[in-house]
């Protein structure tokens, strides 16, 4: 399978692409959709190739996630696009309350073929209703997959993937990653949910991070490396169902571990990977885990204070030497 | 619309199985034999049997927490209804929903739902699955008058409205919300006016006559065969049970639902009809009571034979693929 570098934007569209040629049954419904191939430019040349599949929306967002399952549980394939991923909270009762629960409430007689696509984090001055990493909330819902990839290669994958599950998933992706670039196969990839990649060897701690906090955690990598510290990098890439597996394969190894990612602090991912990581690795440890998060207030908007909210590349590797006590 | 006598006295069977399913539950319920609680739709038999005889077996719809009435005129099995009501693992969700839940998606219904007003976005979605997969069926959102306070109305009348949706939105207007009067809770006293703001055909009927609801229907639904659009359809009736069996109804005097029993029974009402027509006779009436009464008891008996659901099957069918 050849490779050529493209970004993220393109990868969300390659996918689409492939996938709505090979399945009639998917859709894209959503806010301001065809006349510029999404609010993000992120479904572009989508709407010409595939006309009557690409279906703007009213600003009704309650209606748009309700139509998708209701689409869905009638034999449709839809993507949801949720045009940022604040707005869930005026769809919350059809995400949390309808998508992850009818299959199970009605004794596993429905089928929920849905994608809902998330644009979400911060470092745009965008403030508090345009910023927000929201990931936890549908993790601590039952029934939902939670998706959220960061390098180019696993969107295209991982979105693939979601458009091809038979079950509800929440897809995340990063505002600021869309321009990211990286190698991404040419024709059919998937990559299966539920599985976490090393992206980088290491033997003396261990960094689990998704999304935005991928870039943070790489960055940090280089300098932890010149400091002769060799952290072993892992995105998690889907945050339900976990690949725990992988992650407890790195931690009887090195022992230690740092969690990174772009939501506040408290009650995020971070928190069940500590309690996991002490329930069920307690002995492997060599030094408590440690979080990187953003501070536990909504984002602000000028940039001195949204730059302070947010996690740095000084705070993973601050936190990196503290469990290595180095 | 002329029906013929088999469709007549076949409404007329329907309405009293309806009837007699709801009585029977609140009897079990009574009995403490279903667990939970629930809520009944008598005397609302005129709405949902007036609509769902105009239905196909592959028309979708969406109910209600009071939504048994549906079930049954949609085609629902009375075993595995009653199953399901008491928890059982050969219910229609396998005792995992309950009353509020059921849902047979071989009949198109595509659930009852927990939340007021639940069903609105989901009917948008199935009504645009139809004109995408270019069918001719229709979708059919029941609700109460209570749900059209709620956001959900708003916009899927308006997306249905804009994409001209072949969906039928069956407001019963029970005169309650829980235990709040419509007259109080509602900005308008015909629900159905509200179609306006829409841009749709918004009709009121005669809720507890069912012939009135089944032409109304007939017509709505036509015209969503035809692609011409949703249409709000207004059936005014009246709760004769408590929101929720047990309900102490401090909100009413009892008087007030003496006297809409003894005016304004759809059964009996109905049946004063075919009568007049001469097609309604004792003997007739006495021996499809007596089938319903032991098609019920066939149900309760599966019912209670049924076995409850083993504790780990609560771990099942979260997911298609885990």
């Amino acid at each position: 399978m050849s490779e050529r570098i493209i970004s993220c934007s393109a990868a969300i569209a390659e996918a689409l692409t492939e996938e709505m040629t090979r399945d009639e049954s998917i859709f894209i419904i959503g806010e301001d959709l065809v006349a510029h191939g999404g609010i993000f430019g992120q479904f572009k040349g989508l709407p010409e190739k595939f006309p009557g599949r690409v279906i703007d929306t009213p600003i009704s967002e309650t209606c748009i996630v309700g139509a998708g399952l209701g689409a869905a549980l009638t034999g449709m394939r839809p993507l949801i696009d949720l045009h940022f991923a604040d707005f869930v909270t005026c769809a919350m009762d059809e995400i949390a309350n309808q998508t992850a629960k009818i299959r199970y409430m009605l004794g596993g007689q429905a089928k929920v073929p849905l994608v809902i696509w998330a644009p979400d984090g911060a470092g745009l001055g965008a403030a508090a209703h345009h910023s927000q990493s929201l990931e936890s909330w549908f993790i601590h819902t039952p029934g939902l997959k939670v998706v959220v990839p960061s390098e180019p290669a696993d969107v295209k994958g991982l979105l693939t993937a979601s458009l091809r599950d038979d079950d509800p998933v929440i897809f995340f992706q990063h505002k600021k990653l869309f321009a990211k670039e990286g190698p991404v196969p040419d024709g059919e990839y998937v990559l299966p949910l539920g599985k976490a990649a090393v992206k980088r060897k290491g033997t003396d701690v261990t960094i689990l991070t998704y999304g935005s906090g991928f870039y943070l955690s790489t960055e940090a990598v280089k300098e932890l490396s010149g400091m002769g510290i060799e952290a072993e990098l892992i995105d998690l890439r889907t945050l339900k169902p976990l690949d725990f597996e992988t992650i407890a394969e790195s931690l009887k190894k090195t022992c230690r571990a740092v969690v990174v990612h772009e939501a506040c602090l408290t009650g995020g991912l971070g928190a069940e990977l500590v309690a996991r990581i002490s329930s069920e690795l307690f002995d492997y440890l060599d030094s408590p885990v440690l979080r990187v998060a953003a501070k536990d207030v909504p984002i602000p908007f000028a940039p001195t204070l949204e730059k302070f909210v947010l996690p740095k590349v000084d705070d993973v590797v601050t936190a990196v030497r503290q469990v290595t006590y180095r | 619309m002329s029906e013929d006598a088999e469709t007549l006295l076949s409404l007329y069977r329907t309405m009293m199985t309806v009837r007699k399913f709801e009585t029977l539950a609140g009897e079990l319920f009574a009995a403490g034999k279903i667990p939970g609680f629930i809520h009944l739709s008598v005397g609302q038999e005129g709405s949902s049997v007036g609509v769902c005889s105009v239905l196909r077996p592959d028309d979708y719809l969406t109910t209600t927490h009071r939504g048994h009435g549906h079930v049954i005129a949609k085609g629902g099995d009375l075993k595995r209804m009653v199953a399901e009501l008491m928890g059982r693992k050969t219910g229609y969700c396998k005792g995992k929903g309950g009353s509020m839940h059921i849902a047979d998606f071989s009949l198109g219904i595509l659930g009852a739902n927990g939340v007021v007003a639940g069903g609105f976005p989901i009917i948008v979605g199935a009504g645009l699955s139809i004109k995408l997969r270019k069918t001719d069926q229709v979708a059919v959102c029941f609700f109460g008058d209570g749900a059209s306070n709620r956001g959900p109305f708003h916009e899927a009348l308006n997306m249905a409205g804009i994409w001209k949706l072949p969906i039928l939105f069956v407001c019963e207007n029970n005169c309650y919300a829980s235990t709040t009067k419509t007259s109080y809770a509602c900005s308008v006293i015909d629900i159905a006016t509200r179609a306006k703001g829409y841009g749709i055909p918004g009709v009121s009927v005669d809720g507890n006559d069912v012939l009135a609801v089944r032409h109304a229907a007939a017509e709505a639904v036509d015209r969503a065969r035809r692609d011409e659009g949703p249409t709000l359809l207004e059936n005014k009736t009246y709760r004769r049970r408590g929101h929720f069996e047990g309900d102490p109804q401090k909100y009413r005097d009892q008087s007030e639902v003496t006297e809409w029993e003894q005016k304004n029974d759809p059964l009996f009402r109905f049946a004063t009809v075919l009568k007049k027509k001469k097609m309604l006779t004792k003997d007739w009436e006495e021996k499809i009571a007596a089938q319903i009464d032991a098609d019920l008891k066939e149900a309760v008996d599966f019912a209670e034979q049924s076995e409850w659901p083993s504790p780990e099957e609560a771990l099942e069918d979260l997911f298609m693929n885990p």
